[in-house]
């Protein structure tokens, strides 16, 4: 008995354990600015996405909220860091923490939406929450530029000492380096016994609520931090760009992000990265051969991949002998 | 201030009609479609289409537009909705979104992103006006007959859904799609009849509102919301709750965009929230139902 439990412990233990390969990807990521100094532009991006989808990843994949409008968060840090910058104090890492906390105020304002009801109205609010930001971005011109934009944000340097440069590798090391701290914060809080309630949380509500957690606060604890790494996402993005539009407040935003999460995997903490990587190269490549029809495909490939399967597209080897399935799986 | 609210009835009829197919499909199959937009842009282009390129009536092009989305709902039905009704909510969701992005595109592709103008025949252009001062109500021959349209349809619905025997066997199979099932009920086939007819709807709606909401690729995901809204407000239960839920978007949104316009969609959306928040499954919620 005693040794049951010390082996499930360690199968636990394990999991939350680093491996060499993890090691080695985050030493080739964060030399990649360096490797590929032509591409630091769009490393930056892609840190930048694989943190939003890290952050809808805690919601969607650990806790099962299907959520249309993540983007909300995402645009409130972008506008609140954007707005820090120009009006007080044009300090990166500040401005940061401001989007941050920001982002994260809204999404405890609400988490209270998201409690209650079916997935349609889960679905409903989270959107008309998104709307509801654009809205106000829109018409708010005075402080957010409207339409045009929010423009002329100069940032300050990084630490006091590193400028931002216009090849974007000093951008590209900030975003991999708040990307990697948040990935070390979320891997502690997904295995920790907290995101172990969350699971239990999502795979049975009422279970869980049986064996004595309490679901609603769960929900939103975790609902404020997605938001609030979601608004790290947006900050990072109006810090290194300069410039803050009402494209971050967009449905494409939030249907994007899903479809990143979708694509690495759901409930997997690397899954938005290795989609963030992948959806950011397969769109420079389609974009640059039609810019304007990008989105077809997109549905293309999305349509595809839920009538294929989700799991089975991203595990080549189910696609073959379909008795094995129930043990890859 | 009459006026006002005569043009919100009608596009609040004009919302119901394009929304009911998604209310009964959504309570049917526990599907969360946000493709539906996509059909009544497919009607409203072929409206479009079919009056500029060979100059057909506009009231020919209405039944056309109906047919014509709802043997593509039809066929869209059988091959790539039906294996999905017991997927989780997200590969619906993502389906959708898929398909919906599609449509833009394509309609992009195809027709060109530019807004496109619906000539309307003469008697359908004037405008009659009664009473006077703050009292007076203008209006629109063409809101007049869109609110005639959708009225003369909504009471056709609610007799099919109450009085025949396709409606009966519909609401069994909302209620228990199982115990239908073993009644002797072809569920598949009330499925694929309703999910036709309510993307047929839809279409019909898109060719008649085409002149009021405006028709462009964007089409789908601009009026998602509030085709979304309509259903989740009003509940899937019964036509009725839909039509309320229809008329009230109807009448705020217009009342909204003419009394303070800086709020634009503002109150609309804050409204839905408000809702959903204190009635999570809508305002009007039939007992006893799954």
């Amino acid at each position: 008995m005693s040794q049951n439990t010390s082996t499930s412990q360690n199968s636990l233990l394990a999991r939350a354990r680093w491996t060499w390969w993890e090691v080695l990807l985050w030493a080739l990521a964060l030399a990649s600015p360096l490797l590929l100094s032509s591409h630091a532009l769009i490393i930056n991006e892609i840190a930048i996405v694989a943190l939003f989808a890290l952050s809808l990843d805690l919601i969607l994949g650990f806790t099962g909220i299907v959520s249309l409008g993540h983007a909300a968060f995402f645009g409130m840090g972008a506008y609140s860091a954007a707005l820090f910058a120009k009006l007080v104090l044009p300090d990166p890492l500040v401005g940061l923490l401001v989007g941050m906390g920001t982002a994260g105020l809204l999404g405890a304002l609400c988490s209270a939406t998201i409690l209650r009801g079916t997935d349609l109205t889960r679905l409903m609010v989270t959107l008309g929450v998104g709307l509801i930001l654009m809205e106000l971005a829109n018409k708010l011109d005075w402080l957010t530029g409207g339409a045009d934009g929010l423009q002329g944000v100069v940032m300050g340097p990084l630490l006091g000492q590193f400028e931002f440069d216009l090849s974007g590798r000093v951008a590209a090391w900030y975003s991999l380096m708040v990307l990697l701290i948040v990935f070390v914060i979320a891997r502690r809080f997904v295995n920790s016994p907290f995101g172990a309630t969350l699971k239990a949380i999502r795979d049975n509500r009422l279970r869980a609520m049986a064996i004595g957690i309490s679901v609603n606060s769960r929900l939103a604890v975790v609902y404020t931090v997605a938001a609030t790494l979601a608004g790290a996402a947006g900050a990072l993005l109006a810090q290194t760009t300069g410039f803050a539009s009402l494209d971050v407040f967009e449905f494409h935003r939030s249907a994007d992000v899903m479809l990143i999460l979708v694509i690495g995997g759901v409930g997997w903490l690397y899954g938005g990265v290795a989609g963030a990587i992948v959806f950011k190269l397969m769109q420079d490549a389609i974009s640059s051969i039609t810019p304007q029809y990008w989105t077809f495909w997109i549905g293309l490939f999305l349509v595809v991949l839920v009538l294929v399967g989700r799991e089975r597209l991203i595990r080549p080897w189910t696609w073959f002998g379909k008795g094995k399935k129930g043990g890859t799986v | 201030m009459l006026t006002i609210l005569f043009d919100g009835i009608a596009y609040g009829m004009l919302l119901f009609i394009l929304a009911v197919g998604l209310a009964v499909t959504m309570g049917l199959m526990n599907f969360i479609n946000l493709a539906h937009g996509a059909f009544a842009m497919v009607g409203g282009y072929i409206t479009v289409l079919l009056m500029q390129k060979w100059g057909v009536p506009f009231l020919v092009c209405l039944p056309l537009a109906f047919m014509g989305s709802a043997l593509l709902g039809a066929v869209l039905e059988r091959t790539l909705y039906r294996p999905l009704y017991n997927k989780p909510h997200l590969d619906q969701v993502l389906f959708s979104i898929g398909l919906t992005f599609m449509a833009v595109a394509t309609a992009d592709y195809c027709i060109g992103s530019s807004q496109q103008i619906v000539q309307l025949p003469e008697w359908l252009k004037g405008r009659t006006e009664m009473g006077e001062g703050a009292w007076m109500l203008g209006m629109g021959h063409y809101r007049l007959f869109i609110i005639a349209v959708c009225a003369a349809l909504t009471v056709g619905l609610q007799y099919v859904l109450t009085q025949t025997r396709f409606g009966s066997r519909l609401r069994a199979a909302v209620d228990d799609q199982r115990v239908a099932a073993g009644l002797g009920i072809n569920v598949n086939w009330v499925f694929l009849g309703t999910f036709a007819v309510g993307s047929g709807l839809a279409g019909l709606g898109g060719a008649l509102g085409a002149e009021v909401l405006g028709l462009d690729p964007s089409f789908p995901l601009k009026f998602m919301i509030y085709f979304l809204i309509v259903v989740a407000v009003g509940g899937t239960s019964s036509i009725t709750g839909p039509l309320l839920a229809a008329l009230l978007l109807g009448i705020a949104d217009v009342a909204g965009k003419y009394y303070i316009p800086k709020l634009g969609g503002f109150i609309v959306y804050s409204l839905m929230i408000a809702i959903l928040v204190w009635k999570p499954h809508g305002l009007f919620v039939r007992k006893g139902g799954k």
